[in-house]
């Protein structure tokens, strides 16, 4: 049995609920005088124990805040866990928030190498893909400029462009991407469909059960921080909607044409 | 702690994108940018210079370079430690979104820092040149005092930063006590004009020795006793392993912070 490339054990994450928090030392030193220090904190995971096989295609799915992208964040290592471990096997391209740690200032030449640097890659290997990553990214005659130039859709295209250009293993994608036009979403699509027919694992966190049902083939429903249902797509998400299982043809092609 | 030393290292092209955009958001990459953030710490140190050499009437041959050389050190240590105390909180829409090791973004700091130092040492050159102070071969031992300075200030940033992060009113602390700490400094006054009784307190104080260091070469062209080099090093040894173990017991909350 090959070894999971996602292994959650236990794994809790708490938050200082931020207006419980002591936000100064001279208010942490009249507290502590009147020995008044303590705060409400609130568990965003509980004990949540997952593994995730190669290849995989994972859906997460839950009410707002219910902790799916707590979930995604703990597995990008954004977040450490407070309780439990995690561990991850392969490259990870995170698409968090596309263009993180983009500066307005700088060129887009810039900014590429300055967010592959951001995602571990050395400079002489963002210099190599950098041709592809403007070609996908469809701005070949914008590159030099700052990007504060840039509308709102190119810096996405870009963001998108230079966290999918490695070959990555694992793919974390917080809702589905709403990058740019109609078509450079299809674009969007069909390359990330094209890293899980390689064989790249896939998990998404999404608010809409028929994305979900229509890219992965498992879900997973996270409910108060815990998993609540993790099973075939269709049937959890089924149970999410909180209707019964129909019959499998029936299901696909309602889906489709929805 | 030497496996987050490691992760350091693996982050270095991105250390050197972040010290770089630092350094063209500063210089505005031009040589006349250089120049003119050259123009600040000159125009300053003739401020300085006359103001002090004019109320403190010691009797020290050519009283400029002595406060200079002592004075662009300790303001590489006072800019890059006060700087530090903002850098995660400037960095938040990164932590929140990219797994990158914290340690990188202080580093970076210091470092940015450390290129100012070096660009202050022509002004500085100049003044001599101005003054007739002879330059010294002991000049070329400046390397080791710098290196010595810059894991002072890295090890003291990491430990402001991570209380930075907690408390937020630490930073108007330090502004506060960093002005203190220079007159506790044998900057602009020789070691012996302090009374008797005083003068443990200027001993107490790593920056004496660090200063020490650095203008012994300049101003008195003759390579700094074993003694007080020895406890630079220390200072700045001690300094950096201490604070970076106390940042790194703090990173993981860091990410919920900010």
């Amino acid at each position: 049995m090959p070894e999971p490339v996602i292994d959650l054990r236990d794994v809790s994450v708490r938050y200082v609920v931020p207006h419980e928090r002591i936000p100064t030392l001279k208010e942490f030193a009249i507290r502590w005088v009147r020995r008044r220090i303590f705060w409400k904190e609130f568990e965003a995971l509980s004990h949540v124990t997952l593994r995730i096989e190669p290849g995989e295609t994972v859906g997460i799915i839950g009410r707002n805040g219910a902790g799916k992208t707590t979930l995604l964040k703990v597995i990008a290592r954004v977040l450490r866990p407070v309780e439990g471990k995690v561990v991850t096997r392969g490259r990870i391209a995170p698409l968090l928030e596309l263009g993180a740690g983009f500066d307005p200032e700088l060129s887009g030449r810039e900014n590429v190498m300055l967010n592959g640097a951001l995602l571990g890659q050395t400079r002489r290997a963002m210099a190599r893909r950098l041709k592809d990553i403007v070609a996908f990214a469809e701005l070949e005659e914008f590159i030099d400029a700052p990007l504060r130039t840039y509308s709102t859709g190119m810096v996405a295209r870009l963001g998108f462009a230079i966290a999918t250009d490695i070959e990555p293993e694992i793919l974390l994608v917080d809702e589905v991407l709403s990058v740019g036009d109609v078509a450079f979403q299809r674009k969007c699509m069909e390359r990330m469909g094209g890293f899980r027919d390689r064989g790249a694992t896939f998990v998404l966190v999404s608010h809409s059960p028929d994305i979900v049902v229509q890219l992965c083939a498992r879900a997973i429903w996270i409910e108060h921080g815990r998993v609540r249902a993790d099973g075939p797509a269709a049937e959890v998400v089924a149970e999410f909607a909180g209707v019964p299982v129909p019959h499998a043809s029936e299901r696909t092609s309602g889906l489709r044409e929805a | 702690m030497l496996r987050s030393v490691r992760e350091v290292w693996q982050y270095r092209t991105l250390l050197a994108a972040l010290v770089s955009r630092d350094l063209k958001v500063r210089y505005k990459r031009s040589v006349l940018g250089v120049l003119w953030t050259m123009l600040n710490p000159l125009l300053m140190m003739i401020v300085f210079s006359i103001v002090f050499s004019n109320i403190f009437r010691f009797t020290l041959e050519r009283f400029v370079i002595y406060f200079l050389s002592a004075y662009v050190l300790w303001n590489f240590v006072a800019q890059t430690t006060s700087w530090s105390t903002a850098c995660l909180l400037g960095y938040a829409p990164l932590i929140r979104k990219v797994y990158v090791p914290k340690p990188t973004f202080i580093l970076a700091t210091v470092l940015s820092g450390l290129v100012n130092l070096v660009l202050s040492l022509v002004p500085l050159a100049l003044i001599m040149l101005v003054v007739g102070h002879p330059f010294h071969l002991s000049l070329l031992f400046l390397p080791l005092p710098i290196l010595l300075a810059t894991a002072f200030a890295f090890g003291v940033s990491l430990l402001l930063a991570g209380v930075c992060i907690e408390f937020n009113d630490v930073v108007q602390i330090y502004q506060a006590a960093l002005l203190a700490w220079m007159y506790l400094t044998p900057v602009i006054y020789p070691i012996d004009v302090v009374p008797e009784r005083f003068r443990w307190l200027i001993l107490a104080n790593p920056m004496t020795y660090l200063v020490e260091v650095f203008r012994e070469p300049i101003y008195n062209g003759v390579l700094p006793g074993g003694g007080v080099l020895l406890k630079a090093a220390v200072a700045g040894g001690l300094s950096l392993v201490v604070g970076w173990w106390v940042f790194e017991r703090r990173s993981d909350r860091i990410a919920y912070l900010v």
